[in-house]
């Protein structure tokens, strides 16, 4: 339901990010999703597509990395992906508490489009 | 193409006026709780059993949040502490510069205590981060007792669940242990208040959780 003000902060840091490279035109943003973001990466990736042209970006991409709930076990100091909300090791049956990754709502990269040489 | 490394959160404008707002608690020593729900889970009727039983002297407000109307509002200035509407408009959460700007004109020295009832919604306002010490999630017994599951991300970021309407736990097919057991699946050692505004059974509870916690606050003597 939020997705719309999740990818207008998006654009919003490409639009910020890509003032520092004049003349070079972003093509494509990299974000970083959790499951326990609570953001719907299709919800997300249909707003983004809306927002982009208004924004004047229509040839940017965004690239969602979705990122499972990871846990970590202090027993065997290993860490594992939580399914179905077991939160036991799957080595040592020990519960765990430790949330390493999962949360995520990231700017992992962006990519723009290198300058032409000058030919002056 | 050249690819650069921005490592930064999405809500990086938020998360930076939220660590502003936060800054700014802890200077005035103000005790900051921002409420979560479904629409019509109890918040507003908590609040009131709340403001209703501390004395006035109490350096307590509130900032309530909707989409339309006052009514919130109206029914918590009754008790005589400062209270303000946000109304959103549309948007489906508050975010944190809806709470400095509705904080701009109030005395931050005069205030202890400050409770943020977030729009209804068990979805968005999780992403948003207000300045608070503790989001408070709360469910009530009319709904599903497998929510957490359903709506993990607020569940996992919330310090206190307070399960609301347990009166009506006699009519309901609602089995509060598993709801129990669903909130500490996904986030485990939670702390679960039972409580029902309208027998008032559990608001000792609820109000000795917000008194121990806010002690845990740190101040700074200015």
């Amino acid at each position: 339901m939020h997705e719309m003000g999740i990818a207008n902060s998006i654009l919003h840091a490409v639009k910020t990010e890509a003032a520092r490279y004049p003349g070079c035109q972003p093509q494509k943003i990299g974000v970083r999703i959790g499951e326990l973001a609570a953001v719907d990466p299709d919800a997300l990736q249909f707003c983004f597509d809306v927002l982009k042209q208004e924004a004047g970006f229509n040839d940017l991409e965004l690239e969602v990395e979705f990122r499972r709930r990871r846990h970590h076990c202090d027993l065997c100091n290993d860490e594992f992906d939580v399914k179905d909300y077991d939160l036991h090791c799957p080595k040592c049956r020990q519960p765990t508490s430790l949330c390493v990754s999962g949360d995520e709502l990231e700017l992992a990269y962006l990519e723009v489009e290198e300058h032409e040489p000058s030919s002056a | 193409m050249n690819r650069v490394a921005l490592e930064k959160p999405v809500l990086n404008e938020n998360n930076r006026i939220a660590a502003e707002l936060r800054e700014r608690f802890r200077q005035y020593g103000i005790f900051c709780v921002n409420l979560i729900s479904s629409p019509g889970s109890g918040k507003t009727t908590l609040l009131e059993r709340t403001l209703e039983s501390l004395p006035r002297s109490e350096r307590v407000a509130i900032l309530t949040g909707d989409i339309q109307t006052e009514n919130d509002a109206a029914r918590l200035r009754r008790f005589g502490f400062p209270t303000k509407q946000i109304t959103t408009g549309g948007t489906c959460h508050l975010d944190a510069r809806m709470i400095e700007k509705h904080l701009a004109d109030w005395n931050l020295e005069d205030l202890d205590v400050l409770f943020i009832e977030n729009v209804g919604n068990l979805v968005c306002p999780s992403s948003y981060d207000l300045g608070e010490a503790a989001k408070i999630v709360l469910l009530s017994v009319t709904e599903g007792e497998d929510k957490p599951l359903k709506y993990p991300a607020i569940f996992f970021k919330s310090e206190l669940l307070v399960l609301t309407k347990v009166d009506l736990l006699p009519y309901v097919p609602f089995n509060i242990t598993a709801a129990e057991e669903n909130a500490r699946r996904v986030h485990p050692g939670m702390e679960i208040v039972r409580v029902s505004s309208t027998t008032g059974d559990g608001l000792r509870e609820w109000m000795n959780w917000i008194a121990r916690r806010r002690v845990r606050q740190p101040t700074l003597v200015t």
